[in-house]
């Protein structure tokens, strides 16, 4: 059964093909971009396409299939009404899929299966990373202000610390913030 | 009171702009409303959110409604359109190369003029086996259906004489860089946008094609109206008062500033403001010209879903899709368009609510005349197509045979 992947991100579709070939599906073909996506596609001639729901060629990709001779009558995967469970899944993952008419469902569902959990661990390793990204982007503000604070008051690290978490504290907001002001005022006042 | 809370669907273009300004503008909020918008940028992913429950309306091409509520190319799902969003507002942009060949002066072409002009360029490029393309934002737009309409009137066949593909409307521009296509026919400010880039000239407003055609809809789930009519209620009287709003040009710039936000059309302003002002540029660094109606967002209960605007695009659709007309069909698509539903919902209020729910469209060649309203003044405006053919909802298939 050849897979077709459409994705805007070139490491979720790396994820997605690692993981069908894991589920011993290895006729993979990935596709990215718009430029080519068509030709590509009809060379191709997938029995099932895999594109992202948020991808902006989704319109051009219907278009051809609503013309196409080259893949026979290929269906979108979310009008199979009778898996509700699986198609809301796929929509809240981000996923949507096309598949030739008359392919068995027994043989797709498990590749859909396949693609929505890794659809999620992508949205997953996301959020971890802009988690990461901005907690190393709150400790540098924090270590610029504590520099500020000792400069300017005379102090030590531990101190200048225990300010900015009082006053993060006594003002109910998060202690990046209070040192966040603290830069934008010592860049405004200057050595006033 | 906790708001009720309805998320909408849209693509970034300006005439999503009611949606937008009845939640920034206070006008949901005064209905008990609080509208979430959801960014997308195809319409088939707008579609999919809306029939797996990712949103509970739409800002939509009004064809795709009615091709989803007649199950083209998919199982059918029974849609509902209780409010129009806005008539015309799309442009036909050209590339340079061309627009070289079938355009002089600096104003907007003639339908006819032009027309005659492109049919021997295209015939030209057909005979040394490149046919001219053009690109639309999807095969069930009022886009296409506009520009199918033009090209055979003045005797170009479509998928015959030329190319028509599809193109998303914020990659317009990108597409008639790259000379992927000769001619776009897209919402705004994309075309703004290609003549800014120096891409593009704009050849001919949608207005001059059929005036007063119908545009993007607020379109649902027939059940969603089932079970939530009385927000529905709220939602239209929210747009309505948003439409208003939209057309007093006192309040064009700060409108044009939300709507260009990064959250909603991500645009230039400039090219936003001149689309909500009816200014068109025609080529770049041009002085805009102004374009009487060319959006065309509340006078003449702009907003009433006509059953006979639904019966119009099922006729295009029969006739590009190349489907035998059915009465049946011909039955549900009109019944997509929901004229009770907008009169339930502004029973009371100022608004004119037409009294018959179809009407003979492309009949009113010149002067505004009266029409019979249950409440307020109604007046209609010019409404004609340009090769002044009238459409008769009763007589779609006597339309059809007429048609070249």
């Amino acid at each position: 059964m050849r897979i077709a992947i459409i994705d805007t991100s070139t490491t979720r579709a790396a994820i997605i093909s690692e993981g069908l070939r894991e589920a011993g599906l290895d006729d993979i073909v990935v596709i990215d971009g718009m430029l080519g996506m068509v030709a590509a596609l009809e060379k191709a001639a997938p029995e099932v396409v895999l594109i992202n729901l948020e991808n902006p060629s989704r319109d051009v990709l219907e278009e051809f299939f609503a013309v196409s001779r080259a893949l026979a009558r290929p269906i979108a995967m979310f009008v199979d009404q009778s898996d509700a469970e699986s198609t809301n899944a796929a929509v809240d993952a981000g996923v949507s899929a096309y598949i030739v008419d008359g392919l068995a469902k027994q043989r797709i569902k498990p590749v859909i299966d396949l693609a929505i959990r890794r659809f999620q661990a992508f949205a997953r390793l996301q959020a971890e990373l802009h988690e990461a990204r901005s907690a190393l982007a709150d400790r540098t503000t924090v270590d610029r202000a504590k520099a500020i604070l000792m400069k300017r008051r005379g102090i030590d690290e531990p101190t200048a610390y225990g300010l900015l978490r009082a006053q993060a504290m006594r003002s109910n907001r998060r202690i990046a913030e209070i040192a966040d002001a603290i830069i934008t005022s010592d860049a405004l006042m200057g050595d006033l | 009171m906790a708001l009720d809370r309805v998320r909408i669907g849209f693509l970034p273009l300006v005439d999503a702009a009611l949606p937008i300004l009845a939640r920034e503008r206070g006008f949901a909020e005064a209905e008990g409303l609080e509208i979430e918008l959801v960014r997308d940028m195809t319409w088939a992913t707008v579609r999919d959110r809306l029939l797996y429950g990712h949103t509970d309306a739409a800002h939509m091409v009004a064809p795709l409604a009615i091709a989803t509520a007649l199950g083209r190319g998919r199982p059918a799902v029974a849609m509902a359109v209780p409010f129009v969003l806005g008539l015309n507002g799309n442009a036909i942009t050209l590339s340079l190369p061309l627009a070289a060949q079938v355009m002089d002066g600096d104003a907007l072409g003639d339908p006819v003029v032009l027309g005659a002009r492109l049919k021997a360029v295209a015939t030209e490029c057909a005979a040394t086996g490149r046919r001219l393309r053009f690109g639309v934002v999807h095969r069930y737009s009022s886009h296409n259906y506009m520009l199918r309409y033009w090209l055979a009137a003045v005797g170009i066949r479509p998928d015959t004489d030329v190319e028509i593909v599809t193109t998303s409307p914020t990659f317009a521009a990108d597409a008639l860089a790259a000379g992927e296509v000769d001619g776009i026919c897209v919402g705004e400010p994309w075309n703004g946008v290609a003549v800014d880039r120096g891409v593009g000239r704009i050849a001919l407003v949608t207005a001059q094609v059929w005036q007063r055609g119908v545009e993007k809809v607020l379109a649902m789930r027939a059940a969603t109206l089932a079970e939530r009519g009385d927000v529905v209620h709220r939602l239209i009287r929210a747009l309505h008062a948003a439409a208003a709003q939209f057309v007093d040009p006192d309040t064009l710039v700060e409108n044009a500033a939300i709507l260009a936000r990064a959250e909603y059309l991500d645009a230039p302003v400039d090219a936003v403001a001149r689309a909500v002002g009816d200014r068109v540029r025609l080529v770049k660094d041009a002085v805009p010209i102004h374009v009487p109606d060319f959006m065309f967002q509340y006078r003449e209960a702009a907003n009433f879903p006509w059953r006979s605007q639904a019966a119009w695009l099922y006729s295009q659709m029969v006739r590009w899709d190349g489907t035998p007309f059915s009465a049946e069909e011909a039955d549900a698509a009109q019944g997509v368009f929901r004229p009770d539903v907008y009169r339930a919902a502004l029973a009371g209020s100022g608004a004119p609510l037409p009294n018959a729910s179809s009407k003979l469209e492309g009949a009113i060649g010149a002067d505004s005349i009266g029409a019979g309203s249950t409440q307020g003044r109604l007046i209609l405006g010019r409404d004609a197509f340009f090769d002044r053919r009238a459409f008769d909802p009763d007589d779609i298939e006597g339309y059809l045979a007429g048609l070249p």
